[in-house]
């Protein structure tokens, strides 16, 4: 089972079963500390392993992130043509989430 | 409402910043569809995330193609899974609650409820911003693949960030 918030993407690489989820990216499995919403999620996700009959079948969730859909306009001003590449740097050197982990994966 | 179309979204905008095209992954064959040969709650599940999540104490992942991968436990202290991914852009909420991409907190929940047979002794991430397709190919899926086999599971869930 693939969970898949960018659907188009994921549908792209043909996986055998997707569960879509119509959330922001980052969001693929859930709203941040919605413990019933996620759990919801990841149940009927991996309900598809049992429930779907044929390939490249997709449900789709019936979840909502928002009441309208402006946070979609706003992922278009943000990532579409006129915003900003996001990305960071190439680099090659491990990027800790802080300088504690650094010291604690012993690269201090 | 439609879903977002987000490789037409990442066309326009590399075309306003004069970038080439990105060159999307587009699988050529069908996919191999098997259907479990056991109910669910007698499963083992393994379970990938592309989100880039290390424990505290592993060593994060770079933002070079790296083609590595880590396991987690999954006893892992929820607040222990950190991330490191080139989209950081995408990574706020996760990193106050990893369950947002990476649902431990979940999986734990529906094999003690036995909705699932077990959850795999360890959980995968990789750093899904991976531009070389070769490398994923050689290096990525291999690793993966060979990491599964050995937890020796029933199904794969994948939660792409």
């Amino acid at each position: 089972m693939c969970m898949a918030s960018a659907l188009d993407i994921v549908r792209a690489g043909r996986p055998p079963r997707i569960s879509f989820v119509d959330f922001p990216l980052g969001h693929t499995v859930g709203k941040m500390f919605d413990r019933a919403g996620q759990l919801d999620i990841v149940r009927r996700g991996l309900l598809g392993l049992e429930t779907m009959t044929h390939a490249e079948q997709a449900d789709m969730q019936p979840v909502r992130w928002a009441d309208t859909g402006e946070w979609k306009a706003e992922e278009w001003r943000k990532g579409g043509a006129g915003g900003k590449d996001e990305r960071k740097p190439r680099d090659g050197s491990p990027q800790y989430q802080t300088e504690l982990d650094r010291i604690l994966a012993g690269e201090g | 409402m439609q879903p977002i179309e987000y490789m037409r979204m990442t066309r326009e905008l590399y075309e306003s910043l004069g970038h080439p095209p990105y060159g999307w992954y587009h699988a050529d064959t069908p996919p191999a569809f098997t259907r479990l040969n056991k109910p669910l709650s007698e499963c083992r599940i393994g379970v990938l995330s592309t989100s880039g999540a290390y424990v505290v104490g592993q060593r994060a992942y770079h933002y070079k193609d790296d083609c590595s991968i880590r396991a987690i436990p999954k006893t892992t202290p929820t607040q222990s899974i950190h991330f490191s991914h080139i989209t950081e852009n995408y990574l706020p909420d996760p990193r106050r609650d990893p369950n947002c991409v990476l649902p431990i907190d979940a999986l734990r929940t529906l094999e003690a409820d036995g909705f699932i047979g077990e959850v795999a002794d360890d959980l995968f991430s990789c750093m899904g911003g991976i531009y070389s397709q070769r490398r994923v190919s050689e290096e990525l899926i291999p690793a993966l693949s060979e990491a599964f086999r050995q937890q020796n599971i029933d199904a794969a869930f994948l939660v792409p960030m």
